[in-house]
């Protein structure tokens, strides 16, 4: 017969003390990978080619994009891949050369020069639809042109 | 009078707020992808404008018709072999270049390992790589040859910066980007690489009888 007690508690509880500060620095993690979309896409999150040569987007604030890809709304738009997003609402080649206009007046004349257009199209688009954009962009003297794909290897073939 | 100690704040609330953050940005951003390839468009002609002659031999044309089959000079190629036929196109040196800037004068070129074909391009300066696409090949193809281009071009000036600097281009443009584009020496060793091998690549515009 022992003295003591044999206090048979149940097994000690796991301390939440540090749930917190888990959940903080996933919290960090995320506001400092992720960017702030925006713009809504109208079209299905276009499906970016891969290749090796890339360069990073240098002066992320004269940087301004074109989405092209599929509609989200399929009936009014029909269902190739060759829709044109420009800001918020799909728009057609030849409104590129207003909108072009339109980012330049926000930036100071000193650094029109340093703007780039980044291209972010779907791998299934057309070159057609390419060629529209390049040969507006060409007219609006907007020559410094990005190619938006992710950094991996291309040939499998 | 004694008082009890304060009774602590709770802080059980506070893995909840810490949730609800979390959720506001997890819906509101997205990763964006910031790298690409980029190219320098060429101006718009002015009109009348007659392009200059080019003999055929310093044009390595590239055709790329709707089922993402590749035509160079006539013949198909593999995705696979566009690489090597563009660098022995470039780095060929059959003959007589455009004067380097600062000089009025061409010369052949003196650090060409090519074969100096008399039937290939002139010089790496003279050698114009154009791609003519039909309008429904698919843009990932498309990116798919600029990029097996732009790899030419890399090694090319990978091989010539390794001989003459003893590091390779790509460390050398990350040097002279880390300082902010300021130091001169690397910025001329930089132009330097770039003019022996420059990037002449043209897409021909499909609707050309248009302008």
């Amino acid at each position: 017969m022992s003295k003591f007690k044999k206090k048979k508690s149940g097994q000690p509880a796991i301390s939440t003390a540090s749930l917190p500060d888990i959940v903080f620095m996933l919290l960090f993690f995320f506001m400092v990978t992720t960017v702030m979309r925006e713009t809504d896409l109208q079209i299905d999150s276009p499906r970016l080619p891969s290749a090796t040569e890339v360069k990073k987007l240098e002066h992320k604030s004269l940087v301004t994009t074109i989405y092209v890809g599929k509609a989200k709304d399929k009936d009014k738009y029909g269902s190739s891949y060759n829709r044109i997003q420009l800001n918020d609402k799909i728009a057609t080649p030849d409104d590129i050369t207003a909108f072009i206009m339109n980012s330049r007046e926000k930036v100071s004349e000193a650094e029109i020069p340093f703007m780039t257009t980044s291209i972010k199209a779907d791998k299934e688009s057309s070159v057609g639809t390419l060629t529209d954009i390049r040969l507006k962009l060409r007219d609006v003297n907007a020559l410094k042109l990005s190619l938006s794909t992710q950094k991996g290897n291309t040939i499998s073939k | 009078m004694a008082r009890r100690e304060n009774p602590e704040i709770n802080a059980g609330s506070m893995a909840d707020i810490a949730f609800l953050l979390l959720i506001f940005f997890l819906v509101t951003t997205t990763m964006d992808v910031d790298s690409g390839i980029s190219k320098k468009l060429a101006e718009k002609p002015p009109k009348n404008y007659e392009p200059p002659k080019i003999k055929e031999k310093n044009i390595f044309q590239i055709s790329i018709n709707r089922n993402n089959e590749l035509f160079v000079d006539g013949d198909v190629m593999e995705l696979k072999g566009l690489k090597e036929a563009a660098l022995k196109f470039i780095d060929n040196g059959g003959g007589i270049g455009n004067p380097m800037p600062g000089e009025d004068k061409g010369k052949a070129c003196d650090y060409c390992t090519g074969d100096r074909d008399e039937t290939s391009s002139d010089h790496p300066n003279k050698a114009i790589i154009s791609i003519e696409s039909d309008r429904a090949t698919e843009y990932g193809t498309y990116v798919v040859v600029q990029n097996e281009l732009l790899r030419a071009y890399a090694e090319l000036r990978n091989k010539l910066c390794q001989k003459e600097f003893r590091m390779s281009f790509a460390e050398l443009e990350e040097s002279y980007k880390k300082g902010g584009r300021k130091d001169e020496e690397l910025k001329k060793k930089v132009q330097f690489i770039k003019n022996r091998y420059p990037q002449i690549i043209t897409d021909l515009d499909p609707t050309d009888n248009n302008k």
